[in-house]
């Protein structure tokens, strides 16, 4: 059965509101809760007055600007207190890999300020950090690529026939890139140190399939929805901007064994490579929604409208099951605005749409 | 009544620079430090101080060891002096019921100079010469072995002295983070330290009494200390089933992070850096698992540094003057540089400003007073308006602040501690120009101009 | 001193600054818009000292250095010309 959010008088904060070429999640999340009928408040917590959701109209009903997680946590919790003398937040959904575990690590603080979140354990959390998978998960029955953890690129030259060329390069938080020569890790090494520090990840290019799957687990071993799906379109940064869902019982098992390990709690989105070698890869696991979570929406399982239920505590029975061939096409359109919107924004940080009573 | 001000400032928008605060404090000021206010201390001090917190020390150290115990009772701590050798420093630890760990033969006797006995001193590193041995042999102190040819010469030392000394091996490992420290002591995975300890065994020279590893520095993954135990306590059932040697103790060394960011690392330390619980967790977990721990209950000893002082330190520091920088940042210059702050060299370190400041913040960087482009305390962060002789708190900075501190062209600051009943008790004076030239000799040839 | 520029300008008080000749867009912070406001009234910076001077808690010493500041940061800006 469809979750109903239409009697929920609650205010829910959603971050990531950009969307573009790069997109994150915010606005499809927002898009979702209200398509479940939700008819409180959306609160979008912004880090740049250029993230276009901001200048939707009839969205978000109130933005504020964020201080980057790089701040710390004090600066974090005077702008939530300072938001917070404006109007209550029940339920912040964070969208973003580097926020996450600032919301982890202050959850109790949150909590005591009236904020609800449904988030994985800070353990839970580190073993899915790409430094970890490697070690992590083989053992444990679960396959995944070989794996180098560079901090120095003089160790480039000593990477041996496990991991060959080309492989991809990664950081640890964002961006990933195909080098095809030493050279080419080399300079991919140093960019991403300079933006997302070290280690930097070497690792070994499965040919395969590649397939997404949006989760919510609910903490105990378990998934209350999980919708796969892959990809129609990629763009030249590797961006999905088209997919389908698809129904296979060995990918449902090998995501339902990923998540029963780790005891998951929250949403998160499996990378996984199914090789041509037969053989189930996890590449990656995002401690949040994808940009594509719609998708789960349109396939059935309205997986943020779930969130939003754990998060206040309440019980969610298992979404059901997900429809395949559903797919998603990416559509660009040009918002319009006056300048003035934007000026609202750089200069008070803030921006109030509707306040109902 | 006049309205409150702050300084003009106009910044373009840009994609990339429209992460502002116009309205609203994200800064929080600090005017004491344990309830001491900052004026009082820089009106009797001057400025810059270093400013260190007993409460703190005690409180970290008590936790420390709390939780710990909680893991593994059997636990003893060994103060890092190199973190921060201040006697005061060092006896608050020894008053705890901390022993010493040392690295150098300077070291050795600043414990001696204490009072503390060999038998409580842990001689480490890798530069110990003959006379260092020699002392240390005499008076019983436990000596780590680096590598083969320091064994080589322990051996003749202790045969020369006819004394047996209390020794153990270091061991370097994998434990799954990078960079892997393989430079100190013998290597796990290659056998080199079974083979070294052997080797040791066969000379009857010396007592193996422990192992020893130092898996690295500022780790944020505390499960390594879990593969660092667990691969010194394989090797302890090892040694005792192969030499029927039985080890007294498994030192798992330092390297705990404190709530420092590092330079490199874009989360802040705060939530970067795994909590004392994480570690002890890890550890304890290694040492439960053991049939080795069953069998012989080994001391488990750490020489936690960073992690147990770094919090307690705050350096006090005033404005010399502000400017602004082409990019629209304004620069402000402080009288405590990287000659005092050696730590900013890889920490983001945190500036407080200490008085509430109204409306606006503005990217700001803080130099240091040196005449060198390298002398930056902290890159670009909001902050509020400053003017010359206002003073800002740079943190943490308890550890390897004053150890490391250069004597480069200015005088180094005074350290003072403030005591658990809120006394401020001056730890070292404020450097003045004898200090500096006390060692200096001027050949008669040069002594007229 | 030329503040020409200035008047073109389009500033409201939250402290957006849209400049519609060259599409650039500026944020300042309140005595930053007075400042502005005042220069393109026609006042020279001794006016312009005085007058903030009247409204604005500040030593003499503070705001002229302060003042200095942002008369270089207007002119990197391109907004007056000396």
């Amino acid at each position: 059965m469809a979750i109903d959010l239409s009697g929920l008088d609650i205010t829910i904060a959603v971050s990531g509101l950009k969307t573009g070429d790069n997109p994150q999640p915010g606005v499809p999340v927002i898009r979702s809760i209200r398509n479940a009928g939700f008819k409180g408040k959306i609160v979008g917590l912004i880090y740049d007055s250029m993230e276009s959701g901001i200048y939707l109209e009839n969205f978000a009903d109130e933005i504020y600007q964020m201080p980057y997680p790089s701040a710390g946590a004090d600066a974090f919790l005077s702008r939530i207190d300072y938001i917070l003398d404006r109007t209550k937040i029940d339920v912040i959904i964070p969208t973003l890999d580097a926020e996450v575990i600032l919301y982890i690590r202050l959850q109790d603080q949150l909590k005591r300020r009236g904020i609800n979140s449904f988030l994985p354990s800070e353990e839970c959390f580190l073993l899915r950090d790409k430094t970890k998978l490697a070690t992590f998960f083989p053992p444990k029955g679960i396959s995944v690529p070989q794996t180098a953890l560079l901090s120095d690129a003089t160790q480039i030259r000593q990477l041996d026939d496990d991991i060959p060329f080309p492989l991809m390069v990664k950081g640890r938080y964002y961006e990933a890139f195909k080098a095809h020569t030493p050279e080419e890790g080399v300079k991919y090494f140093y960019d991403i140190a300079e933006r997302w520090g070290l280690p930097i990840i070497f690792q070994k290019m499965v040919p395969g399939d590649e397939y997404n799957i949006v989760i919510v687990g609910d903490g105990k071993g378990g998934m209350l929805g999980m919708v796969p799906q892959k990809k129609l379109v990629i763009t030249d940064k590797g961006k999905g901007f088209g997919g389908v869902v698809v129904q296979n019982a060995e990918l449902d098992a090998f995501a339902a064994k990923i998540i029963s390990i780790l005891k998951w709690q929250g949403p998160c989105e499996l990378e996984v490579m199914k090789g041509f070698d037969g053989v189930y890869y996890l590449i990656e696991i995002n401690p949040r929604f994808p940009a594509w979570v719609r998708l789960a929406e349109g396939a059935g399982q309205n997986q943020p409208a779930a969130v939003v239920l754990k998060s206040l505590g309440m019980d969610v029975e298992a979404l059901g099951p997900y429809k395949p061939g559903t797919m998603f096409i990416r559509h660009a359109e040009d918002i319009i605005a006056d300048i003035s919107v934007m000026g609202q924004v750089s200069a008070q940080s803030e921006l109030i749409r509707r306040n109902e009573q | 009544m006049k309205k409150t001000y702050i300084a003009p400032n106009i910044e373009r928008n840009y994609a990339g620079n429209m992460n502002k605060y116009g309205a609203k404090s994200v800064v929080r000021h600090q005017d004491n430090i344990d309830g001491v206010p900052i004026k009082e201390i820089v009106e009797q001090f001057g400025s810059p101080v270093l400013v260190l917190s007993e409460s703190v020390i005690r409180r970290r150290y008590r936790r420390m060891q709390d939780v710990m115990q909680m893991h593994y009772p059997n636990i003893q701590q060994a103060w890092s002096y190199k973190t921060n050798y201040l006697g005061a420093v060092c006896n608050i630890y020894h008053q705890e019921g901390s022993i010493a760990e040392v690295v150098s033969g300077m070291e050795y006797d600043m414990a001696r100079r204490l009072g503390i006995p060999g038998k409580d001193i842990i001689f480490n590193g890798p530069g110990k010469r003959a006379e260092d041995l020699q002392k240390a042999v005499k008076e019983g102190a436990r000596i780590h072995i680096d590598h083969l040819d320091e064994l080589y010469l322990l051996e003749k030392v202790a045969r020369e002295l006819k004394i047996i000394p209390n020794v153990a091996i270091r061991v370097n490992m994998d434990t799954g983070i990078s960079p892997q420290w393989s430079r100190f002591g013998f290597n796990y995975e290659n056998g080199e330290a079974l083979r070294a300890i052997q080797r040791l065994v066969s000379g009857k020279a010396m007592k193996l009494s422990g192992l020893h590893t130092h898996i690295g520095t500022f780790i944020l993954d505390a499960q390594a200390y879990y593969y660092a135990a667990k691969a010194l306590l394989d090797l302890a059932q090892k040694v005792k089933d192969e030499l029927h040697v039985v080890l007294d103790y498994i030192d798992l060394g330092g390297g705990f992070a404190s709530q420092n960011t590092l330079l490199g690392s874009y989360t802040p330390g705060e939530f970067a850096s795994p909590s004392i619980d994480h570690y002890a967790q890890a550890i304890g977990d290694a040492f439960n698992e053991s049939q080795f721990v069953r069998d012989h209950d080994p001391q488990l000893v750490l020489e936690t540094g960073r992690a147990l002082i770094d919090e307690a330190g705050t350096m006090i520091s005033s404005v010399i003057g502000k400017k602004n920088l082409p990019t629209g940042e304004r620069a402000i210059i402080l009288d405590a540089g990287v000659n005092t702050m050696i730590t900013a060299w890889w920490y983001k370190l945190k500036v407080t400003p200490t008085r509430p400041f109204p409306g606006a913040y503005q990217n700001t960087v803080f130099y240091g007073p040196l005449c060198m482009n390298i002398d930056v305390v902290r890159n670009a962060v909001p902050f509020p308006d400053l003017y010359t002789g206002e003073t800002v708190l740079i943190s943490p900075a308890g550890a390897y602040n004053n150890t490391q501190w250069m004597q480069f062209i200015e005088y180094r600051p005074p350290v003072v501690l403030i005591t658990e009943t809120g006394k401020l008790e001056l730890l070292r004076a404020r450097e003045e120009l004898s200090d500096i030239i006390e060692r200096e000799f001027i050949p008669e040839h040069l002594r007229n101009i | 001193m030329n503040v020409n520029k200035l008047q073109n300008l389009a500033m409201n008080d939250n402290g957006f600054i849209f400049d519609p000749n060259t599409g650039y867009s500026y944020t300042a912070n309140e005595t930053g818009i007075l400042i502005l406001r005042k220069l393109a009234s026609g006042l020279d910076k001794d006016g312009v000292r005085t007058a903030v001077r009247e409204i604005y808690e500040v030593s003499e010493d503070n705001f002229n250095s302060d003042f200095e500041h942002y008369m270089l940061m207007l002119e990197s800006l391109d907004m007056i010309e000396f």
